[in-house]
């Protein structure tokens, strides 16, 4: 298999990630949990990619997976045209450079010992990128280009705010000019008046380095706000896929639709008259997941064939994809 | 409509050894029979503090309630002894509190049984089977399926959305006046959340029950809430209809709160955030002036000069804390 053009930098083929769950004294396999089911996506250069679902609908691991901080059970994952998914940990170790990773929780993420300046430069020390009397400078580059005053290169994180520490979770991802930044919830742990700073920021940022983008999130607005194109995941499987706007002019799948009418506008005429599309009952357990379309127990149009087939995601026209027999 | 409870000039401060936080500083606000009302603001500003004020469950020491009155009933809640009798008898059974994180709030190593009982032996002086029956009543209620056999189950076993909903069960238990739901939909997802706030306003609607939702996301509350406040650094910024905050805010914090967060449909081709420069104030020294002042995109000489403005009235209930005319701003 050969990956596509010259301009896709992540190119996923059927991924999958089954975790196995043990159990007794033997740890004898009694199941698996199907994080990620047969997925199947591209990232193109430029470009940013919002991943939205549920907690627990895979699209963390589905990052960790192009990360390949796991190792898939099946699928290939292309990055760049090269095939990473059955790279040993020492071939990967060089391409990681150039991906870089924002996690949720800015508290738990850096390291409580170490000075700011330390943790934004660590990757240039392990990637051999930058000579020891250098070392200052490039950081403090690093910490204007984020938006953060070089002089507090020497503080440790407790003395940051946490705007100002998802600053510096954001100048460690780009410290080694990454052409990926897996953005995995980089907002959710922020007040609200901060989260467009970092919006902003991250916005500003990839004019200015042509960085590309998946931006994993539970926010349905703020995935719009900042995506091209949006990807909704249902219980490890991609139910639809859109340009931002095509999404919510015309959503398809009853999933999205459920999903857009629960997003909270901040606007009272607006909610008043909104029909809200309440889903019955509870997402369920990954580990044993309803049979055909994942989907179809709380779908009010589900019939026979969901419940038999898988619906595959079809192309309705303009990169518009859907995965429902019914749309 | 008959005020119910009505809170005036609560200050709750908090001795820390870095110096005094006024965590809640002058906060007045009413609540009418059955009805719902929103407290929007971020973290720190105050607002639970302040709900937890009205309940006397402020850790003290370190906090204590240093002036105001809490009317409820014809009675000054805040005369009471926060562990006395009378305190006991209000608490949970006429103000009840839906909180935050179902997971902390419930205990981990009681039964679901246990938790809803304790509250009808205690404050109805059920025997433990009428309990149960009513706590089986009350799960169905609140959309628990096969609540009979769930009532043995220990939270653990309870996804968040389903702890959340036994939470609003107990909540409900002893049909009570007032309910404070303190972010409760905030560490669920939206699907669970549009699910619980729909459930929360049935419930509200079909017991009388006046509701208090205190959060920070400014849309969980466009929905629901008839009044809302804004809280900023311990005060009341801005009050009124849910009308007029959103459509026509008048102080600038809920101005750039507005502005800040993304319309669903709206790309960043169509419009940029506009975000709330600086950070939340300190709030040990505070400063005599407006809190908002370093942050505000409208301030004057006259921001610099004066002191906090008072609340003033705009008419039709509408109150903002600003010596502006943002009219004349924009």
């Amino acid at each position: 298999m050969k990956a596509a053009t010259n301009d896709v930098i992540v190119d996923l083929r059927n991924l999958k990630m089954y975790f196995p769950i043990y159990k007794g004294l033997l740890r004898r396999k009694i199941g698996e949990v199907k994080a990620v089911d047969d997925l199947s996506f591209t990232i193109k250069k430029n470009e940013t990619l919002g991943l939205v679902g549920e907690s627990g609908c895979g699209k963390t691991t589905t990052g960790r997976c192009i990360l390949r901080l796991y190792s898939p059970t099946s699928g290939n994952i292309f990055f760049h045209g090269k095939d990473i998914s059955g790279l040993q940990e020492r071939q990967i170790r060089p391409l990681r450079r150039h991906m870089g990773t924002i996690f949720q929780d800015p508290y738990g993420s850096l390291n409580p010992r170490q000075t700011a300046g330390k943790i934004a430069g660590m990757p240039l020390i392990i990637h051999k990128l930058v000579k020891k009397r250098e070392f200052n400078d490039k950081v403090a580059e690093l910490f204007r280009l984020v938006g953060l005053d070089p002089s507090m290169m020497d503080r440790v994180p407790h003395e940051f705010s946490g705007g100002q520490r998802q600053r510096l979770g954001i100048a460690r991802a780009l410290a080694c000019q990454p052409s990926l930044v897996v953005c995995d919830e980089p907002i959710s742990a922020l007040d609200v008046s901060i989260q467009a700073q970092i919006i902003n920021l991250l916005e500003e940022l990839q004019e200015k380095l042509g960085l590309t983008y998946l931006f994993i999130a539970h926010d349905l607005s703020m995935v719009q706000h900042i995506s091209d194109r949006v990807a909704v995941m249902y219980l490890g499987r991609i139910v639809e896929i859109a340009d931002s706007t095509e999404l919510y002019d015309n959503p398809l799948h009853p999933y999205t639709k459920a999903l857009l009418s629960a997003v909270p506008i901040p606007n009272p005429l607006v909610e008043r008259n909104r029909m809200r599309i309440v889903l019955k009952g509870e997402v369920p357990s990954p580990v044993n997941p309803p049979m055909g379309c994942h989907f179809h127990p709380r779908c009010d149009l589900a019939t026979v064939d969901c419940h038999e087939g898988t619906p595959p995601l079809r192309d309705v026209g303009s990169g518009h994809e859907v995965a429902c027999f019914k749309v | 409509m008959a005020v119910l409870l009505h809170i005036e000039n609560l200050k709750t401060y908090f001795n820390t050894y870095r110096g005094l936080v006024k965590a809640v500083d002058g906060v007045s606000c009413y609540v009418g029979e059955k009805e719902i009302i929103g407290l929007v603001g971020e973290s720190g500003c105050g607002k639970s503090v302040s709900m937890l004020s009205v309940m006397q469950l402020i850790p003290t020491p370190p906090g204590h309630i240093a002036d105001g009155r809490v009317m409820f009933d014809g009675q000054d809640l805040l005369k009471y002894e926060a562990r006395g009798e009378e305190m006991s008898s209000i608490r949970g059974a006429k103000i009840a509190m839906i909180f935050q994180e179902p997971m902390t709030s419930l205990n981990p190593v009681l039964t679901i049984r246990r938790q809803l009982t304790e509250v009808l032996e205690l404050h109805l002086g059920m025997d433990s089977q009428s309990a149960r029956e009513r706590a089986i009543e009350l799960l169905t209620l609140v959309g628990i399926p096969d609540a009979e056999t769930r009532l043995g189950d220990y939270p653990h076993q309870f996804s968040g959305g389903m702890r959340q909903r036994v939470m609003i069960a107990m909540a409900l238990s002893c049909n009570p006046k007032i309910i404070i739901a303190d972010e409760p939909t905030t560490a669920l997802d939206v699907t669970t959340q549009a699910q619980l706030l729909e459930l929360m306003k049935e419930m509200v609607e079909r017991f009388n029950t006046s509701l208090i939702i205190v959060t920070h996301n400014l849309g969980v509350v466009a929905r629901y809430a008839e009044r809302i406040y804004v809280m900023y650094s311990g005060r009341i910024v801005e009050s009124g209809l849910s009308d007029d905050i959103f459509g026509n805010p008048q102080h600038p914090y809920t101005i750039g709160l507005l502005k800040c967060v993304p319309r669903l449909g709206e790309t960043r081709k169509k419009r940029k955030l506009v975000p709330i420069v600086g950070l939340p104030p300190n709030l040990i020294d505070m400063p005599q002036n407006c809190a908002f002042l370093p942050r505000c995109a409208y301030h004057s000489e006259k921001c610099k000069k004066e002191p906090w403005p008072a609340l003033r009235s705009l008419g039709n209930n509408h109150y903002t804390a600003c010596y502006l005319d943002i009219q004349e701003k924009q």
